[in-house]
């Protein structure tokens, strides 16, 4: 039986998908088994980690949205899209707008179909008597608690252990722009490239939302406005570009 | 069905040019233009977002499709249009991924120089795929033409949709190759229909590697 596990596998890798190529739904995905592999050694279960965009159909694992194909070692494969609309995801940071103040929820919106839940509880320090100071209109850091398609979203603005650790309600000043979500993940992504080229101009805060919500604020309104202007603009830019374009602002040019 | 596929082999299976564009709206979620021919479409794609609650169905999403004419109001015809594109849409998207909400689909007619509904159905699948969805598979639209010769035409212009006696559209799948909607009009018989499902199945290939070239051009400018 070894031998036929054997066969099985250079089957596989002669068909298997290459990390970057472009698929598209209904095509099947392959996990492709590891390059060295000992004929002796005791049947381990490849298990693969499907993220989004792959989908567990009877025995087969169909991709269900266009994009590239995407691995992290070991074993955790997804497929990257361009997509614009938010989806609320459980344990994603996302910018939120209070739009209603419901006896002891607000209601956020964060882009998605549905508005999420905020209960005044969940800010650090914040009891029955002392309310957190939140007014409609104001933008929120939180991050999804509850987030699946058949219940209301909700939001916490702090960590397991009660504190806020970055989220909560944003001070005065700064702007909020939208991006795509493709966009906010690559300057989230470790050591990006474009991160480091957008930090290198001003001294600056950004917060990143994973619903393509981006919030900046520099030291005047006039960098703020500059650097959320080349953020927009980098959703377009080669690298090359993108270089060429904040050598020119850095140098005062543009 | 031998018969029909021996047709179908010697049958030369010619489209028009293809054209595609995905995401040049800015505004939509997804969008994509689509062009065969001189025949040319342009859509927009909304949602998942908030859905009326006399519109809300619990367990799946809810597909609006409307369609835009060149010139004047949508009328009848652009019904009968939209009905075939939201069944084929419905039977290919996954829906029920995102109940109680409202996807929206919106095409444009540009330009209609024949196989309109094929153009349509290729245009909303694009657009589909370029606003992220979840599908369980492709589709695409072919238009075939029967000529009074009984010679079957494949992505017809309206000049020669004109001449012909019978026009066929069909629908058809990425994965299995399966007719999903069809839209007849004029007088054909049994084996001719069969005859065009073989052709318009052949010419499906043709279409789903133009899907792919696209989207692959698509994400080649990935940064």
């Amino acid at each position: 039986s070894t031998q036929t596990r054997a066969l099985k596998y250079s089957s596989l890798r002669s068909t298997g998908l290459r990390v970057g190529q472009v698929l598209l739904p209904g095509d099947q995905f392959f996990c492709e088994a590891e390059e060295t592999l000992s004929l002796s050694a005791t049947a381990r279960r490849d298990t693969a980690v499907c993220g989004p965009g792959l989908r567990r159909s009877g025995d087969r694992v169909l991709v269900c949205v266009g994009g590239l194909l995407r691995h992290k070692a070991p074993n955790v494969f997804w497929v990257q899209s361009h997509s614009k609309r938010y989806v609320p995801a459980k344990g994603e940071c996302v910018i939120g707008i209070v739009t209603a103040k419901s006896g002891d929820v607000f209601k956020v919106d964060v882009g998605a179909s549905e508005l999420a839940s905020l209960s005044y509880l969940s800010f650090e320090g914040a009891t029955k008597r002392n309310r957190p100071n939140v007014q409609v209109g104001d933008l929120v850091y939180a991050q999804f608690l509850v987030a699946n398609k058949d219940m209301e979203p909700e939001l916490v603005c702090i960590d397991g252990a009660g504190r806020a650790n970055g989220l909560g309600v944003f001070g005065s000043g700064g702007l909020m722009v939208k991006v795509s979500l493709g966009l906010v993940r690559r300057l989230l992504a470790p050591g990006s490239e474009l991160m480091a080229d957008l930090s290198g101009l001003f001294p600056s805060e950004m917060v990143l939302g994973l619903n393509g919500r981006v919030w900046v604020k520099s030291s005047s309104v006039q960098q703020t406005l500059i650097l959320s202007n080349l953020l927009q603009s980098c959703e377009t830019l080669s690298p090359d570009q993108r270089r060429a374009l904040f050598h020119r602002v850095k140098q005062g040019t543009l | 069905i031998t018969s029909a596929m021996e047709v179908c082999k010697s049958t030369d299976i010619s489209l028009r040019e293809f054209g595609c564009e995905q995401n040049l709206l800015s505004r939509p979620d997804g969008s994509a233009s689509f062009i065969q021919g001189d025949t040319s479409v342009l859509a927009g794609m909304y949602g998942p977002a908030e859905v009326k609650v006399s519109k809300e169905i619990y367990d799946r999403a809810t597909l609006e499709v409307l369609i835009q004419p060149k010139v004047g109001l949508p009328s009848v015809r652009e019904r009968s249009q939209e009905q075939c594109v939201r069944e084929t849409c419905e039977a290919s998207l996954l829906s029920f991924l995102h109940p109680r909400s409202s996807l929206t689909l919106i095409l444009q007619v540009v330009h209609n120089d024949g196989s309109l509904l094929s153009c349509l159905l290729n245009a909303a699948c694009m657009a589909l795929m370029d606003a992220g969805l979840p599908m369980s598979c492709l589709f695409c639209g072919v238009t075939c033409a029967i000529n009074s010769d009984g010679q079957i035409i494949t992505d017809p212009t309206v000049a020669q949709e004109k001449e012909s006696r019978a026009i066929l559209t069909f629908a058809i799948d990425s994965t299995d190759h399966k007719v999903l909607m069809s839209s007849t009009q004029g007088s054909f018989s049994v084996y001719e229909l069969q005859q065009c499902i073989a052709v318009c199945q052949k010419a499906s290939e043709k279409i789903f590697l133009f899907y792919r070239d696209s989207v692959q051009r698509r994400y080649s400018k990935t940064l």
